[in-house]
């Protein structure tokens, strides 16, 4: 048995250098394929990342009047906080927005004065408020807004729910993440579709040079495993290099790309290509490992029968 | 040794047969050659007994095993009791003559050691051991067959089976290989041999069949080429 797996590991790699030419097609064909898995990963990776910081932008805000009481406030707030599509409530109280707003206006005089003529803080407290998904602002903002009828006439809590001002650019941007997410999954079906059948059809080709070899090998009495071994070795041999070699053709790419996605995106490709280093080689290289032994076994198995 | 029972091979559409009714056996250490045109069947009957084609009727037996009743998975196993040499060689190309006998045997299960010792001594009954380290491409027709031959006896094998083996030989090439074939029959091997050539089978001087249209038209012990 072992002797067996040691003459097929060695069979595996004089093949790989005796048929140098066929060998270096399958590794050429098989890293255009990686590197196009690559740049799909890539691609998503960063529309993900914008998209999603795109979307911790947004959130609806809630303005209490300024007589609120606290228990009100607080009671709301706690509502809200209960409800399943809310990721993240932010209470800003009615000392901090004054704090805010002098801060923001400190440049301005007149607006200055006013306040201080005015003497009292006229700003009430507001809660600012993130949901999980784009979709749910709506049903949130329909809650508070029953919650704002529901208050007594003489006793108002809520001031306004600013819902209504974004909506428009909430469902604008909700629409063009569902087509981004959606249009990239289908080129991402469409490529790794595309990336099997050729890599399938080249190492097919590999192989039919070799059927002589293989009707030879099995009039000499050599067993299926031992025939096959050695090319599912190949297969998998062109995988890794493929893989590394798909790797580095990546790495400059990135150097160049960090910059420029970074002012652009506010997501440095380089940066993640480098942390996520692991991850992206096993996907990468892994995917090649797994294409060259499937494409590899698919093939032989066609020579095998008789 | 090798036993034919009333064996037909009829082609898909019914008719055409390649084998008629063939029967006739082949006794341990025997030197058999079988003759016949082109078409006569001659190949479809070795490749019976490699087990490459299968009869539409009969029983063909080796010892007393029925050939086309073995699985499968047991053919490699069989196949290995017999050393097969063909009219186009076949021979690995991106393997040396060396490493061409070696895979016989590596297949084979066969030590490190039994592959050191026997492989060389196969390669000198062939006369070849100063080509061991040269690929099939680097040598001659004759040469070519020398290995292929070496192939086939170096894991002792019961029975060898020749289809035209000097077929796409020059004369000089066809008496090294007759006379190659004629030491390893000497030596105790049973050996089975299609061929054309009028000049081999009298050079021999053992048994011969003569086929024609798939059927065996004569059977002489020590024949002479007759068509």
């Amino acid at each position: 048995m072992f002797t067996a797996i040691r003459r097929i590991t060695r069979a595996g790699f004089v093949g790989f250098w005796r048929n140098a030419y066929v060998s270096l097609a399958s590794i050429f064909v098989l890293t255009v394929v990686l590197f196009v898995i690559g740049a799909t990963m890539f691609v998503d990776q960063l529309l993900t990342t914008s998209l999603g910081a795109l979307q911790s932008k947004v959130d609806i805000n809630v303005y209490f009047v300024p007589t609120a009481s606290e228990e009100d406030i607080s009671s709301i707030r706690k509502a809200v906080e209960a409800l399943p599509d809310v990721a993240l409530v932010t209470y800003t109280s009615r000392e901090e927005a004054l704090e805010n707003f002098r801060n923001r206006y400190s440049n301005n005089e007149i607006t200055m004065q006013a306040l201080n003529e005015l003497g009292d803080n006229p700003l009430g407290a507001n809660i600012a408020i993130q949901a999980k998904e784009l979709s749910q602002y709506e049903s949130i903002s329909r809650f508070l807004e029953e919650q704002r009828l529901q208050a007594l006439p003489q006793n108002p809590v809520i001031e306004t729910v600013n819902y209504g001002r974004n909506k428009e650019a909430i469902e604008t941007l909700n629409t063009i993440m569902d087509t981004v997410e959606r249009s990239s999954s289908i080129i991402t079906i469409v490529l790794i579709f595309a990336a099997i059948l050729i890599t399938f059809n080249t190492i097919r080709l590999a192989i039919y040079t070799a059927r002589e070899e293989i009707s030879i090998m099995r009039l000499v009495g050599a067993s299926n495993m031992f025939i096959r071994g050695p090319f599912l070795l190949q297969g998998i041999m062109y995988g890794l290099v493929s893989g590394v070699l798909a790797l580095l053709i990546w790495y400059p790419i990135m150097v160049w790309l960090g910059p420029r996605t970074e002012a652009f995106f506010e997501f440095n490709l380089f940066t993640y290509f480098v942390s996520d280093f692991s991850s992206i080689f096993m996907v990468i290289v892994g995917t090649g490992i797994v294409l060259g032994f499937v494409s590899s076994a698919l093939a032989i198995a066609r020579y095998l029968r008789v | 040794m090798i036993y034919f029972d009333n064996v037909s091979k009829l082609y898909n559409d019914g008719r055409s047969a390649a084998l008629q009714e063939v029967t006739f056996q082949v006794a341990p250490k025997e030197f058999v050659s079988i003759v016949g045109h082109s078409g006569a069947g001659k190949t479809t009957l070795l490749k019976m007994i490699i087990a490459e084609d299968r009869p539409t009727d009969g029983q063909v037996f080796f010892e007393s095993i029925d050939i086309h009743q073995i699985p499968r998975t047991r053919l490699p196993h069989y196949r290995r009791k017999i050393g097969t040499v063909f009219q186009d060689f076949k021979l690995l190309p991106n393997k040396t003559a060396y490493e061409n006998i070696a895979f016989a045997m590596e297949a084979n299960g066969r030590t490190d050691d039994e592959i050191a010792e026997n492989v060389p001594q196969a390669l000198s009954l062939v006369d070849l051991s100063d080509k061991a380290w040269n690929y099939p491409g680097e040598l001659s027709g004759g040469e070519k067959q020398r290995v292929a031959i070496a192939r086939a006896i170096v894991n002792q094998p019961d029975i060898i089976v020749a289809d035209e083996p000097t077929g796409n030989l020059d004369p000089i090439a066809t008496y090294e290989v007759v006379q190659i074939l004629r030491k390893i029959n000497d030596l105790g091997t049973t050996v089975i041999m299609t061929t054309h050539n009028k000049g081999v089978i009298d050079e021999l001087g053992r048994r011969v069949i003569t086929m024609d249209e798939g059927r065996i038209v004569r059977d002489d012990s020590s024949g002479k080429y007759v068509l």
